[in-house]
């Protein structure tokens, strides 16, 4: 349920809201580095048998802290841990492949975290609309490249170099939750001597 | 509609490289040129997709066929041939793809008997495309036995893009399509959305309720009843293949018109986009065609002459910005007051 947000805007930027217990008949939590603040108040607002029917997936992410410990702490059936949201993929997907029907789905992080656990929802064939988002952490962009199709990992300047074909991109708002990136456009094509300087912005 | 329509002599020219596009005068003269007064702002402009009046006019058929046929459809293939990921489907489109290419046959062989037919045995069926010297036998519905998906095989055959949107939860995504002649826009990357985000980079037009609008229209277009409307942009060169894709290679082009250049130059790029309910998978086809006229055409029909100039001078630069008009706007704006007496023009978009 991406209701909710802080980021208004574009009709085709993922919209995020805040994680909250429901009556399912399992749960999956997947977390990304400071998401771990989202799993504690999740936790904390659920019933006693939540965690009973409940699988925790948490990727510590690359900044500087560490709730790996916090999080095995709060008492999941399973949990797994991962270093970085790239790494829990495959755990994921095996979670995801052996989903019992009525599980609910919740998804916290960084934003290019956000955009990889849903695209591996929604690759799984779960409907992007059941899944409960909260973002934490940065806004650093995944970007794919409209060009070469390569997909750029923390994007934080606008513009932005595509890491696979060099060309200098205009990080755009629009949004595809299938490639899970946000899109980018040679911004200097029309006078490739017009080279703008680069802004931190995400 | 359904006449027996004879087709015209097919050009043997270019929508790159040397840019050998040109237009007759009967092609000039048959566009669906777009404006119907002397400004423009974003509508929800449908209308059932039917003839008019005109005698020669690009609504005559369903899926129009012109002298420039054969060119685009080479076009296509070099497209293809450098980038397959214009071709897409996603897995729940197949049957859509059948329902695409039964419409498309159908049609093509009702409007223009001489150049394509159509002959169903149950399910084993024989197409002719006598102008693409195309001679197939397949089976319906068994895509083994055909040299692409459904889809594929014959929008490579016939003139415009073609978006398939599938419908459930009362809106529309857009989850199979043929586009190689795109007004800057990539099926790539908008394939699996829903007809708000796929429209997000629109300015303006979401404030005005308008693709509120258009949704609720498009949803309620029963399989008797096609719609269309016009769209438009502006494209230096004849080039059918604007994509976001090649924009690093095609964008140095926007800086290229002049003073000098601008009449055979500058071409504005007419969109006609129709709307077809399909039988079996109860999706929605989205034809998008592309015409082109060069200002030098525009300006031999008097009454578009003087509006083609009213409607650039007066276009909200939001409006322009986002079509990608700023480079030559001007230019054209000033080339094109030669050709406007300044008297009131006649109402529609028919020449008089």
């Amino acid at each position: 349920m991406m209701s909710t947000t802080q980021y208004a805007s574009f009709k085709s930027r993922p919209l995020y809201g805040t994680l909250s217990p429901v009556s399912a008949t399992a749960h999956l939590v997947v977390a990304e580095g400071e998401g771990s603040e989202a799993v504690k108040t999740l936790v904390a607002s659920a019933s006693a048998e939540f965690l009973d029917n409940a699988t925790l997936i948490y990727a510590k992410g690359s900044g500087p802290e560490d709730a790996t410990d916090a999080m095995q702490a709060l008492g999941f059936k399973r949990f797994h841990t991962s270093a970085t949201a790239t790494a829990s993929l495959p755990r994921l997907n095996a979670a995801l492949d052996r989903l019992r029907m009525g599980t609910q789905i919740y998804l916290t992080g960084n934003e290019s975290a956000l955009s990889l656990f849903v695209k591996a929802c929604a690759d799984a064939g779960q409907d992007y609309q059941g899944l409960q988002t909260e973002h934490h952490g940065s806004l650093a962009r995944r970007m794919q490249c409209v060009h070469c199709k390569g997909i750029t990992e923390n994007v934080t300047t606008q513009p932005a170099e595509c890491a696979h074909c060099g060309l200098l991109l205009l990080v755009r708002d629009h949004y595809s939750r299938r490639i899970g990136a946000f899109q980018g456009v040679n911004i200097n094509a029309e006078d490739p001597a017009d080279v703008p300087a680069k802004e931190e912005m995400f | 509609m359904g006449s027996t329509a004879s087709l015209p002599k097919f050009r043997d020219e270019t929508y790159r490289d040397d840019f050998s596009f040109r237009n007759s005068e009967q092609s000039v003269l048959r566009a669906p040129f777009p404006f119907d007064k002397d400004s423009y702002m974003y509508a929800v402009n449908m209308e059932l997709h039917q003839r008019t009046g005109q005698l020669n006019s690009a609504f005559n058929e369903p899926f129009d066929v012109d002298e420039h046929y054969l060119a685009e459809m080479r076009d296509r293939a070099l497209v293809l041939d450098e980038d397959p990921l214009r071709y897409q489907s996603l897995p729940h489109m197949e049957m859509a793809g059948w329902d695409t290419l039964e419409l498309l046959m159908t049609h093509k062989s009702q409007s223009y008997p001489e150049s394509f037919s159509l002959t169903r045995n149950g399910h084993d069926w024989h197409w002719i495309n006598r102008p693409m010297g195309i001679d197939q036998h397949f089976r319906f519905g068994d895509a083994t036995t055909l040299p692409y998906s459904p889809l594929e095989y014959i929008t490579r055959q016939a003139q415009g893009d073609y978006v398939v949107l599938d419908e459930r939860q009362g809106n529309l995504w857009m989850d199979a399509g043929m586009v190689t002649t795109q007004a800057d826009w990539s099926l790539d990357f908008d394939i699996g959305m829903n007809f708000y985000e796929w429209h997000a980079p629109v300015p303006l037009a979401h404030e005005k309720g308008i693709f509120d609008r258009a949704l609720k229209y498009l949803l309620a277009v029963q399989q008797s009843n096609p719609a269309r409307r016009l769209n438009w942009t502006m494209t230096v060169n004849p080039r059918l293949d604007t994509s976001p894709e090649n924009f690093h290679k095609w964008g140095p082009e926007n800086t290229h018109v002049t003073p000098e250049n601008v009449a055979d130059k500058l071409f504005l790029r007419i969109e006609l986009q129709s709307f077809w309910r399909l039988p079996r998978s109860n999706a929605l086809l989205f034809p998008i065609r592309c015409y082109f006229l060069s200002m030098r055409d525009i300006s031999t029909v008097p009454k578009w002459g003087a509006r083609m100039h009213r409607v650039l001078k007066t276009l909200p630069p939001e409006l322009a910005s986002y079509k990608g008009l700023d480079n030559f706007r001007q230019t054209a704006v000033d080339w094109l007051s030669q050709h406007d007496d300044g008297q009131p023009t006649t109402p529609g978009a028919q020449p008089d």
